[in-house]
């Protein structure tokens, strides 16, 4: 199964039907098989996925959107002549249950300009702002309430 | 060229020119902004709106080939890896000590402090 799809990779990014490249593709899907399946015997390390895919698509539109609100604010601080900039550390609060669900959150804090995650605590991220205004917490909030959505079961 | 070719060339053409624009704004905010901490925002910004503008751009013009396919995959890498490693940059400043100023009448949070490293924390390692 997960050969099978390494394969399918393997053929769409070389999008060639030669022999020879077929023959490449096939002796490193079988290697890389091997490795991960010793590496497995190791730690037996799983990354469960509980999400729900419709409710994470429309998360990453929402996301989009968000991120285009904060490019543009960003962008009006460095523009600006005297680039009001009003840094300030301070705390989040997740819900999430699931480790994924927490990266989910921390990284999309990240990923939307303005904001970064700097330190992941036991229910708390502390999280760095460039134009720090008091309606933040309240937007930090409802982009947690939307991640923790996004989770279909709660479980460690 | 019919109209639809030349509507899919005038979009791309804008997404590619605004996707660029947002790469020079972001390089210009690494530049004037006053300290690390705000330098970070500024990369930030070249590594998201640049970076979504300049992949659709891409794709449009590309078609429906497999290059869209490679653009895709790659913008997805670069969107979970892009935060990874901004995260990783700012943490390890936080945690040599460094901490951002803040902005009149605002103090910051301090971090707790860290944990030592006991069996727990070692079994549960790698969260990043």
């Amino acid at each position: 199964m997960t050969l099978a799809g390494l394969f399918a990779l393997w053929l769409l990014m070389s999008g060639l039907f030669k022999p020879l490249l077929i023959g490449f593709g096939l002796a490193s899907v079988l290697v890389v098989g091997w490795i991960t399946s010793r590496m497995d015997a190791q730690d037996g390390d799983h990354l469960d996925i509980r999400l729900s895919p419709l409710r994470l698509a429309g998360y990453l539109l929402w996301l989009l959107a968000e991120i285009a609100r904060a490019n543009w604010s960003v962008m009006r601080i460095i523009l600006s002549r005297r680039m009001p900039v009003r840094q300030h550390l301070f705390r989040v609060p997740f819900s999430q249950k699931t480790d994924l669900g927490q990266v989910i959150f921390a990284n999309s804090i990240t990923l939307t300009p303005g904001t970064i995650t700097v330190e992941t605590e036991r229910d708390n991220f502390l999280v760095h702002a460039l134009g720090y205004d008091e309606n933040d917490d309240e937007a930090l909030a409802e982009m947690d309430r939307r991640v923790a959505q996004v989770e279909t079961a709660g479980g460690v | 060229m019919n109209a639809v070719d030349v509507f899919l060339e005038v979009l791309s053409w804008a997404l590619i020119v605004s996707g660029s624009v947002f790469v020079i704004i972001g390089s210009l905010g690494l530049w004037r902004l006053p300290d690390f901490w705000a330098r970070l925002h500024g990369a930030s910004v070249t590594e998201s709106a640049g970076v979504i503008l300049l992949i659709w751009g891409m794709c449009i013009q590309a078609g429906f080939t497999l290059i869209t396919v490679k653009l895709i995959i790659i913008g997805i890498f670069l969107f979970i890896t892009g935060p990874t490693a901004t995260h990783a940059v700012a943490n390890a400043a936080l945690v040599t000590g460094w901490r951002p100023s803040e902005a009149e009448g605002l103090t910051g949070a301090e971090p707790e402090p860290l944990r030592p490293e006991n069996e727990d924390d070692a079994l549960d390692g790698g969260e990043e």
